[in-house]
């Protein structure tokens, strides 16, 4: 299988050719490069959020409060989910390595078998993103978003969780829905070349009208609230100001890092300001917080789900080949299934940042 | 080219060296259960937050924050030391691609983050209205 090289004199000195100073072949080589590069594609989008998180430190949503859903369970449940894919990415990743150790040892049945359990392992995965998504996209709670970009969720005053959290509450509670005349423009009752967007299912009226007839509701801004003891013995004056600012507008200026409540008087203020109901999430608006929080969310797991799903593709395809005996006709102890495994491997690799980045910073 | 490679022979001790496995297969369970107590230590802390953690700051980042990238730098470690055999590859090819990765990334995270907190002071502190 060797290509012919002419021999020039030099074989076996490191630097004349011919030889193999890393002890890889060509195509486990190749893999490391692609693999290089994509890991620089990918710090790339996770610095980049980086970015706009540090830009929006104060303001950013909070992750927990964001992926809280389990599967068959109401209620608040951070964390346990995510925790789930990961294990069943690195399982996913354990049977590949025992994948690649049968094809050391030319053992054809078990590296079918291995290769299949990790085939099953990344179609869970991917499953388990696209009900993330579903939960994501979908939203709860619903929120206002402000003529300046800013989200407005809202609470129920009196309900507290064991942290002494106000709990949200959902727009369709409390928004008296109102006659309206205007409808969704379609192109086939319309003008044919033009077309809109679904309404959202509330306008802001609706939702003020509502706000103010239910006494025990207030606005939960975007601003998460510093610690304000450290803030009033602050040097700087501009950082006593802002502690009496948080302390006039916020019910619960004594909770560092929750999001802040506003008083009912400054809610109202607030809601001035609104322009649009949001529900749920999409790359304009999200109900969760900064615009730029949904966007990356969308792209950089989707990015990362993307190969998931080229991975599982080109181990379906290495999974026939094994049965057809393709590596065993090759007799290079299924080197084929090794290189795909580093692929798949880099992908759980990946997936340990995002999982870091996303969920648990 | 057909027997030169393959790795019949693999470096089966983590740990520098504490830890020894019989057996590749073997050695695959264990990183398997190293990896997964050190993801369930990640996310008991993301549900407990003991509040030592929460409250101090190194560098301008928690102390829980610090936690979680180094838990996931031991995490990437292994994946690429025993699931991706860089352990048993040659040490030049080790070197070249982690690296490679590490001043690179490490520069892109320098700009990036360096300059997203100079725009958030600038926002909170000069003449950017915030509310509005």
């Amino acid at each position: 299988m060797e290509a012919t090289v002419s021999n020039t004199g030099t074989e076996g000195k490191v630097w004349g050719g011919g030889n193999k100073p890393l002890k890889a072949s060509y195509g486990k080589m190749m893999m490391w490069f692609f693999i290089l590069s994509d890991a620089l594609t990918f710090s790339g989008f996770l610095a980049a959020y980086g970015f706009s998180r540090f830009k929006f430190i104060d303001s950013w949503p909070i992750a927990d409060e964001v992926y809280n859903h389990f599967p068959g369970s109401h209620g608040d449940n951070p964390m346990y989910f995510v925790a789930l894919m990961t294990f069943i990415l690195i399982a996913s990743s354990v049977t590949m390595v025992l994948a690649v150790d049968a094809g050391h040892h030319n053992n054809k049945k078990k590296t079918t078998f291995y290769m299949f359990l990790t085939i099953i392992g990344g179609a869970i995965f991917l499953g388990s993103q696209a009900w993330e998504w579903t939960n994501f996209i979908k939203g709860t709670h619903g929120a206002v978003e402000t003529k300046g970009g800013q989200i407005l969720q809202f609470v129920d005053g009196h309900k507290k969780d064991s942290h002494g959290k106000l709990l949200r509450v959902s727009v369709e509670d409390f928004a008296k829905v109102s006659h309206k005349e205007r409808v969704q423009h379609k192109s086939k009752n319309g003008l044919w070349f033009v077309s809109e967007p679904a309404l959202p299912k509330y306008s802001v009226q609706d939702i003020v009208t509502g706000f103010n007839s239910h006494s025990n509701l207030a606005v939960r801004t975007q601003e998460i609230i510093p610690n304000i003891e450290r803030l009033k013995a602050s040097e700087n004056p501009a950082d006593v100001t802002k502690a009496e600012r948080f302390e006039r507008m916020y019910v619960n200026a004594d909770k560092t890092g929750q999001k802040g409540v506003l008083t009912r008087a400054e809610s109202e203020k607030a809601l001035k300001d609104a322009v649009v109901y949001v529900k749920g999430a999409n790359l304009v608006h999200n109900e969760y917080g900064n615009r730029l929080f949904g966007d990356f969310f969308f792209f950089i797991t989707g990015f990362h789900g993307f190969h998931v799903f080229s991975g599982v593709v080109i181990n379906v395809i290495i999974f026939f080949n094994i049965i057809l005996g393709t590596y065993e006709r090759r007799k290079n102890n299924y080197e084929m299934v090794e290189k795909v495994g580093l692929y798949w491997h880099f992908v759980d690799l990946v997936w340990v940042f995002v999982f870091t980045f996303f969920y648990l910073v | 080219m057909a027997h030169d490679h393959g790795h019949t022979e693999h470096k089966l001790a983590i740990f520098r060296g504490r830890l020894k496995f019989k057996s590749n297969v073997q050695k695959i369970w264990g990183v398997l259960i190293f990896l997964s107590l050190v993801t369930i230590v990640e996310v008991g802390l993301g549900i407990y937050k003991p509040s030592f953690l929460v409250d101090n700051y190194f560098v301008g980042m928690k102390y829980l924050n610090w936690v979680f990238i180094i838990l996931t730098i031991v995490k990437a470690y292994y994946i690429a030391w025993d699931f991706m055999h860089l352990r048993d590859e040659k040490s030049s090819l080790r070197r070249a691609v982690v690296w490679t990765a590490v001043f690179l990334i490490c520069y892109l995270i320098f700009i990036l983050l360096q300059e997203g907190t100079y725009i958030e002071d600038v926002k909170t502190n000069g003449y950017v209205k915030w509310n509005f």
